[in-house]
């Protein structure tokens, strides 16, 4: 079972915990989802402590993920979409604090598991559909309606944008989570190469030296991806809750 | 083949037919194993609205606050560099003032020195010369008083030189009177002819 490249993303009950016959247990993945946020609250919190004019090491990391987050946001949605700012930066530092305790051998990825990336996708969207809706009223649904296009396509287009709205939270949700669980099974899968052929005599160990090197190259690559996913997550986010503060095409 | 069949296809039923729990579990991939969803969602909410309440309450608005006080700080750094720049303009300004200023006075000053001691020396000279003019005409009075003084005098020195000359050549006595006219003839006569 050792290189059996799904079984780390198995869910174990650390305390069971069962409520009207739900099951609630405080599992694996409830740990690490805890530890993310004691990760990302100690760094920007205890790095901020001496709120210094200079900044250190790690204040200014901390200062620097603010300001980017804050920067893309203010891009993608106007000084207005500031008021969303808590939630981006939280969604952002959630999704790259649990990939990054994903990258520890032995951890659980909170990411890889595709209810948690839906559970955030859904939160966007919801978000953007209630303030969308609270902001504009009906004036919110100018977002399905583009201006310019000839009456006879309008009924098509409209359905195009309803569909390509209601597809955002499934894209948003499979793509993080697809990126995460395909990175981790492939580490494992090339892992388990080295482990093979490494015990099959010397000419398996000659043989095993590619994919231990595509292992280093592939660990680096998934760092990349896991800064990388928090950010495009990050980044979609923001530009749906533009579409909810500005629905004008 | 058929006996086996059943075995290969349903590893998790036991000879006395009960469901197995544990190969169960493993039989579906765990990100699709629906009966841990409930235990994530719930987790997730706990744990992403904690996170959401300590960066909203905590994080964000101490950073914010930090690259605002440190934005703050730039910009009054900037405008205070501002104000000593132009000061000190202003006081560059003040001296190059005063620096013309005491130029142009110094100038005056020896303007005025120079003119005054051209004016003293006119002076000066003007007195020396009316001193000097003073002088000549003085001089030139006393020359010509002597000098007519001694005119006035050759004719008594003539007389009683021609008086003893005549006496000593003649013995004869000649008043004083007849010599006198006789020298004043000549003296007349000689200056008739010059």
């Amino acid at each position: 079972m050792a290189t059996d490249p799904i079984h780390q993303f198995q869910i174990q009950k650390l305390i069971p915990i069962e409520v009207g016959g739900v099951d609630f247990s405080f599992t694996n993945s409830a740990l690490f989802m805890v530890l993310t946020v004691v990760g990302a609250s100690a760094f920007l919190i205890l790095s901020t402590r001496g709120r210094g004019l200079v900044p250190g090491r790690w204040q200014s990391a901390a200062e620097m993920t603010y300001e980017f987050v804050a920067q893309t946001l203010r891009e993608s949605a106007g000084s207005d979409g500031m008021r969303f700012f808590p939630f981006v930066f939280s969604l952002f530092m959630f999704i790259l604090v649990a990939n990054l305790w994903g990258m520890f051998p032995y951890f659980f990825t909170v990411t890889s598991h595709i209810i948690v990336t839906a559970a955030m996708a859904v939160a966007v969207i919801l978000l953007v559909l209630f303030y969308g809706l609270k902001k504009h009223k009906f004036g919110f649904f100018k977002l399905f309606v583009p201006s310019g296009v000839p009456s006879v396509l309008l009924p098509f287009i409209v359905v195009l944008e309803v569909l390509s709205f209601l597809s955002r939270p499934i894209s948003l949700s499979i793509r993080l989570f697809a990126n995460m669980l395909a990175g981790h099974i492939t580490l494992k899968v090339f892992a388990g190469f080295v482990v093979g052929l490494g015990s099959a005599g010397f000419v398996g160990i000659l043989g095993a030296i590619l994919p231990l090197f595509a292992i280093v190259a592939l660990t680096a690559l998934e760092f990349l991806v896991a800064a990388l996913q928090a950010y495009v997550f990050a980044v979609l986010t923001c530009l749906y809750l533009n579409d909810a503060l500005h629905p004008g095409h | 083949m058929a006996v086996d069949q059943p075995v290969e296809g349903e590893p998790f039923v036991t000879t006395d037919g009960t469901i197995h729990e544990t190969p169960a579990e493993h039989k579906v991939f765990p990100p699709f194993d629906a009966t841990t969803y409930a235990s994530q969602l719930l987790w997730f909410a706990i744990t992403f609205v904690l996170l959401y309440y300590l960066m909203a309450k905590v994080a964000i608005p101490r950073i914010g606050g930090i690259l605002e006080g440190r934005r703050d700080r730039i910009a009054a750094d900037l405008d205070q560099a501002e104000r000593l720049k132009g000061e000190s303009e202003d006081a560059e300004a003040a001296y190059e003032k005063a620096l013309a200023e005491a130029r142009g006075r110094a100038s005056s000053i020896a303007d005025t020195a120079r003119e005054g001691a051209k004016s003293k020396a006119e002076a000066q000279r003007v007195e020396v010369e009316a001193s000097l003019a003073g002088k000549l005409a003085d001089a030139e009075s006393r020359i010509a008083e002597i000098k007519n003084q001694a005119l006035a005098e050759v004719g008594t020195i003539a007389g009683e030189a021609a008086d003893a000359v005549v006496n000593s050549l003649i013995e004869a006595n000649v008043s004083a009177e007849e010599v006198k006219e006789a020298v004043a003839d000549v003296i007349a006569a000689r200056n008739a002819n010059a």
